[in-house]
């Protein structure tokens, strides 16, 4: 049977206690949430953190709000809430695309956001749709928060911005009129990691595309944001065209490996037939009144 | 260090590593062993008990995680002799084979129904995506959480254990 090494466990009953922990132990701390990341991994012998800091307990990081033009969700909100939330559906449909094939339900039950953002992993579906949607990180250290973007997050497989005392406390999502979003990915078997996914965001302005987003999940590092495609896409009108030409374009700004979920060559080509899915969609859902993507499978 | 979970209903306090696993706590240190232990990689679901409620992979969390929530597993389903719609189900619809994904099964059948009583077959397939049948027996236990959801506890379907199998 697989166990973890030996470590201790703290729980934290506030932000701020778990932060003085995470200072007091420095790089030996790990912060715990739904754990279904670490906890593998630490099985594995992939991670051993001589502390564990759980912080299930900060319910002051487990909220949906919006405030003004964004919607603010706390770093402990489970997958299950965010894939239950209307508010989230009704700005974010994309969201609600990736939830549904985020895991399994047991699993959604405990995963949060915060828990996938910072795991970093490059299949990890909320990192591509967060990059895809320009969403910010809240930060917060000793006494100060700092507010970075997606694309400054991460910094490479498993590897964030946060710093040692300092914890991922919320994630921002700009609301924008007009905006339409969606999530394509390929799996094996349902819970599985993508084999490639592809995340899509957008507003229609006067018929054009502007503030565009793509992230691209499963296809190597990196590819959170796609700048060359965003250019393609921003003052453009949607036509069969530039859906085939931004699909094109995905595809030769990854870098995918072979694996078992399948070749490089056919996770590229994936991964360029999914962007123009998750663009079709995204178009046809901007620009329609609030709620009405609710409603849609 | 010392941590209370309530399990079934029971408060339970023991002296655990961190590192030991809820699944562990439960079968060895308890002796519940309706909850069986499978896969080991938060991947096939056998080990699925409910935490406040909802459905969680106990090999994937930690016991000290555990204390003080409420932790039901297999053997509070039955109230006494009385089983439970969703075991009553299985033993109708045949919906366990070799019986070792059962205890999950039944367990996030009996979630899903607190939540939704009138699930449709696609709501009971996702629920049960995450636990994996070896033998593939997916068809009856979907059918075995419809039969459980037509007679609830309330209604007149409910029968004694045993015995009524058709």
């Amino acid at each position: 049977m697989q166990v973890p090494a030996s470590f201790d466990y703290q729980r934290a009953e506030s932000v701020d206690e778990a932060l003085e922990l995470l200072r007091r132990y420095g790089e030996e701390a790990r912060v715990v949430a739904g754990g279904h990341s670490l906890l593998p991994m630490m099985k594995l012998r992939l991670a051993a953190p001589e502390v564990l800091v759980d912080i299930n307990d900060l319910h002051e990081l487990d909220h949906i709000a919006l405030v003004g033009d964004e919607l603010r969700v706390g770093a402990l909100t489970r997958h299950r809430t965010l894939l239950e939330s209307e508010l989230v559906g009704r700005y974010f449909p994309i969201v609600h695309d990736a939830e549904k094939v985020i895991a399994d339900p047991p699993v959604r039950n405990r995963g949060t956001i915060g828990g996938s953002l910072c795991q970093a992993d490059p299949s990890e579906d909320l990192s591509a749709v967060c990059g895809a949607l320009h969403a910010c990180a809240v930060i917060r250290g000793a006494g100060d928060e700092r507010i970075v973007s997606m694309a400054d997050f991460h910094q490479g497989p498993y590897e964030t911005a946060v710093g040692v005392g300092e914890m991922l406390t919320e994630v921002r999502l700009p609301v924008l009129p007009g905006a339409g979003s969606a999530y394509e990915k390929v799996e094996r078997k349902a819970g599985d990691w993508a084999v490639a996914a592809a995340g899509v965001a957008l507003t229609l302005r006067e018929g054009r595309i502007s503030d565009a987003g793509v992230g691209l999940a499963a296809v190597g590092a990196g590819a959170l944001n796609l700048h060359a495609v965003q250019t393609l896409l921003n003052g453009s009108e949607p036509s069969e065209a530039l859906y085939e030409e931004a699909g094109r374009v995905a595809s030769d700004s990854c870098s995918p490996v072979t694996d078992g979920r399948g070749s490089a060559e056919y996770k590229q080509h994936l991964a360029g037939e999914l962007t123009r899915r998750a663009l079709r969609r995204a178009v046809a859902r901007a620009g329609r009144p609030i709620g009405s993507t609710a409603r849609e499978a | 260090m010392r941590i209370t979970v309530n399990v079934n209903g029971d408060d339970h306090t023991r002296e655990v590593e961190p590192r030991h696993l809820l699944v562990r706590f439960l079968r060895d240190d308890l002796e519940l062993t309706g909850t069986h232990w499978g896969c080991d990689t938060s991947n096939c679901g056998t080990c699925v008990v409910l935490m406040d409620g909802d459905p969680v992979k106990s090999c994937t969390v930690l016991a000290v995680m555990a204390a003080g929530h409420e932790i039901r597993t297999v053997e509070d389903l039955a109230d006494g002799d009385q089983l439970d719609p969703v075991q009553q189900g299985f033993i109708e619809q045949h919906g366990l084979q070799c019986g070792f994904c059962t205890p999950g099964m039944m367990l996030t059948g009996r979630a899903l129904l607190d939540r939704n009583p009138d699930p449709s077959e696609q709501e009971i397939r996702e629920a049960i995506s995450g636990q994996l049948c070896r033998c593939t027996g997916y068809l009856n236990i979907v059918k075995s959480i419809q039969w459980a959801a037509r007679n609830r506890a309330e209604a007149d379907g409910v029968t004694e254990t045993a015995g009524s199998q058709s």
